[in-house]
């Protein structure tokens, strides 16, 4: 199974959508709770990243019956430090952002904590990619 | 307890899920950095928020949050109002700030997190 959803920068009222939508075919195929609220929360952090940092993105979304496999790319500023980036705390993030109850430098982290597998990478002024993973086998 | 019970004790306003009083909660945690509730594995739970805004109603969505309660007088907007009832989340609008809200439904018998 495999989907496709884009995402646009500073789009803050649609971000989530994707999110959304992963959530409700996964409940649909009864994947487990637990994974299901793993995926989601790192979809979402990645969403919102794309929605705070980026100018456009897109999500690729493929589901087998071993993983959830999930590819987020982006076009824009791309990350200087990808190491500095994971640190919890540290973050680039607007005030509107911010305002957004976003931007506290907890995306990324929480992104790996939520996932099996994840790579990053990220080409200044071009932009972002990231990949993670969420196995099935491993709790179903 | 239930939201009706919640609401009860916050002198609070039912804005969606009106029915749904089946559904129990254990636990609340009370922020603001919606960063903070995205790391939170806790079911059970009620989420109180000064933030109004799409976005708490997301967060509450991807970590399985079903009771939102605004504090500080804020009020839903339509957006958020239709995010919630697509997704059968229950929001409560609550005039009582962050930490009056708190000490109140912790000495009911919610429960803290840390």
């Amino acid at each position: 199974m495999q989907f496709e959803f884009k995402i646009m920068g500073g789009d803050f009222a649609s971000a989530g959508t994707a999110s959304s939508e992963v959530k409700k075919v996964l409940k649909q195929i009864n994947i487990d709770p637990k994974i299901i609220k793993r995926v989601v929360v790192a979809l979402y952090e990645a969403e919102v990243n794309v929605c705070a940092h980026a100018y456009a993105g897109k999500v690729d979304v493929k589901i087998t019956p071993e993983e959830i496999n999930i590819t987020i790319t982006d076009k824009g500023p791309g990350i200087p430090n990808i190491e500095e980036a994971m640190v919890e705390g540290y973050s680039t993030a607007t005030p509107a952002v911010r305002e957004m109850g976003f931007g506290a430098g907890m995306g990324l982290p929480n992104i790996k904590r939520n996932t099996d597998k994840m790579h990053i990478e990220s080409v200044v002024d071009k932009g972002t990619t990231l990949n993670f993973v969420n196995y099935l086998s491993k709790t179903t | 307890m239930n939201h009706k019970e919640i609401a009860k004790i916050l002198n609070a306003r039912i804005i969606t899920g009106e029915g749904g009083e089946q559904t129990e909660y254990q636990y609340a945690f009370a922020s603001d950095l919606m960063s903070d509730v995205l790391t939170i594995d806790t079911e059970h739970l009620i989420l109180l928020t000064g933030l109004a805004n799409l976005q708490a109603i997301r967060t509450a969505e991807m970590s399985d949050i079903s009771c939102i309660v605004l504090v500080r007088g804020k009020k839903a907007t339509e957006d958020m109002i239709q995010l919630a009832i697509e997704n059968e989340q229950t929001i409560i609008e609550c005039s009582y700030s962050m930490f009056k809200a708190s000490a109140l439904l912790y000495n009911a018998g919610l429960e803290s997190l840390y």
